[in-house]
């Protein structure tokens, strides 16, 4: 089936066979290996992409037939003119990322949280990426990078 | 695992979506929030031959307060609720407390209630709450649109009252009167994981302080959520005091049949249940200014 989706603002129309889901859409199709496949079921958030500005999805678990006619943003959207956003700086700057395998995942759950809460407080932020596994970090540093770009974005 | 090949129909209507269900009756499912459906398809636990994608249906896309019931329709997703203008309202304190422990804050922005309804898992966090709060699932049949209170619509695990053909369209929270409040208990062993054991539970009160209705519900205590009756008639008309919670906890203790499994033992499973409905009356009430 013909499936149209606006990646990261550019138009992406690939024939498709309706059982593939997003995150293979993405990293296959548009070339865009960024977002990540972690556990593949749901649990880990290392698939996070932005649909329609605001949602926050886990891509391995919606089909990418359901994406058709959608926007979606995923890591390699976020920086503007070769400038980190403000969550990427974030995570630069308080040392979010050890592996950078969840990372991708982490900002974009983040993206879509800071659009809907834009002064979430400490615990909004834990509770907003409970959602998201890292094995390295310990969560601190991620926490502290996302009260960052918060605060930067005020 | 990719899932096994499907037809993929996308409705735009619900006259359409229901002639696609008609058409192709127990070969196909309906694809709302997906999120336990997709994962069912990818351990290839679930093999439907034809989706119908209804997130395109705008006729779904709804989630509000229509006089005496809270209306939710078909595609309103769990984030919907938890983000709801009167979810801070004490009388919807049950609802409020289950859209912030449904699976995790991501899945929760595509999962929808009625699916999660219509899903039936024995552990769902949803058909409790919906016993408690005594909803009622709409579900549209070849002779026309029906009425079924949530009792009649769990038949058994993964199994409703939504037949071949058949779809839900909305699901129907009564709205709870000045003096009621809830609560959802929830024991899971990380956020996202389904509940060891959960309790929901809601109450309202007589102006003399004693308890008007009850209802008390529980989730993975037993092939579906179960609505702890004997608890419920042992609580209305009663006074809240120790006692009685005892009484009411150890009523659920008594229902609770859950199956042993990686997150307890079936003993360890019904001391919660016990635990939590105490805990979720206790908390209720606390609500409404009154301790116990």
């Amino acid at each position: 089936m013909k499936v149209r989706v606006k990646v990261n603002g550019v138009a992406n129309e690939r024939d498709v066979e309706p059982r593939t889901l997003l995150a293979y859409f993405l990293r296959e199709e548009c070339r865009l290996t960024g977002t990540h496949v972690g556990c593949d079921t749901s649990s880990c958030g290392c698939c996070v992409v932005v649909m329609d500005g605001t949602r926050a999805v886990k891509s391995c678990t919606m089909f990418a037939a359901q994406a058709d006619g959608h926007e979606i943003l995923t890591v390699e959207g976020l920086a503007e003119g070769g400038k980190l956003h403000a969550l990427q700086q974030g995570f630069w700057d308080q040392h979010g990322l050890q592996c950078g395998y969840c990372t991708p995942g982490m900002l974009l759950t983040a993206y879509a949280l800071l659009k809907h809460q834009s002064k979430p407080s400490e615990a909004d932020i834990r509770e907003g990426l409970a959602g998201n596994l890292c094995r390295c970090t310990g969560y601190n540093n991620i926490v502290k990078a996302v009260q960052q770009a918060a605060g930067g974005a005020q | 695992m990719i899932p096994a090949a499907f037809d993929y129909f996308r409705a735009h209507t619900i006259d359409e979506a229901f002639a696609h269900l008609q058409q192709h009756g127990g070969d196909a499912r309906v694809l709302a929030g997906g999120q336990s459906l997709i994962p069912a398809m990818r351990f290839r636990l679930a093999r439907p031959a034809v989706l119908v994608d209804v997130n395109a249906v705008s006729e779904f896309d709804y989630l509000r307060i229509n006089g005496q019931v809270l209306a939710i329709g078909a595609i309103a997703r769990d984030s919907d609720v938890e983000r709801a203008p009167w979810i801070s309202d004490r009388r919807w304190s049950l609802v409020r407390d289950v859209s912030r422990v449904v699976a995790d804050p991501v899945v929760r922005q595509m999962g929808t209630v009625v699916g999660s309804l219509c899903h039936n898992d024995p552990a769902g966090d949803w058909t409790a709450t919906a016993l408690a709060s005594r909803a009622t699932v709409v579900v549209r049949g070849k002779s026309g649109t029906r009425r079924v209170p949530i009792d009649e619509f769990l038949v058994d695990s993964f199994a409703t009252a939504v037949g071949e053909g058949e779809m839900a369209l909305g699901a129907e929270f009564p709205v709870p009167d000045d003096r009621t409040a809830g609560s959802y208990q929830k024991v899971e062993r990380k956020v996202g994981d389904f509940a060891t054991a959960a309790a929901a539970v809601q109450l309202s009160l007589n102006a003399d302080g004693t308890i008007r209705t009850a209802g008390v519900a529980l989730s993975a205590a037993g092939p579906t959520a179960v609505r702890v009756d004997e608890a419920e008639k042992l609580l209305v008309g009663q006074k809240p005091t120790a006692e009685l919670l005892r009484a009411a906890s150890d009523a659920a203790w008594k229902r609770s049949a859950p199956q042993a499994d990686l997150r307890g033992t079936v003993e360890y499973k019904k001391h919660l249940a016990g635990v939590l409905v105490a805990r979720g009356v206790r908390q209720a009430l606390a609500r409404l200014g009154v301790q116990a």
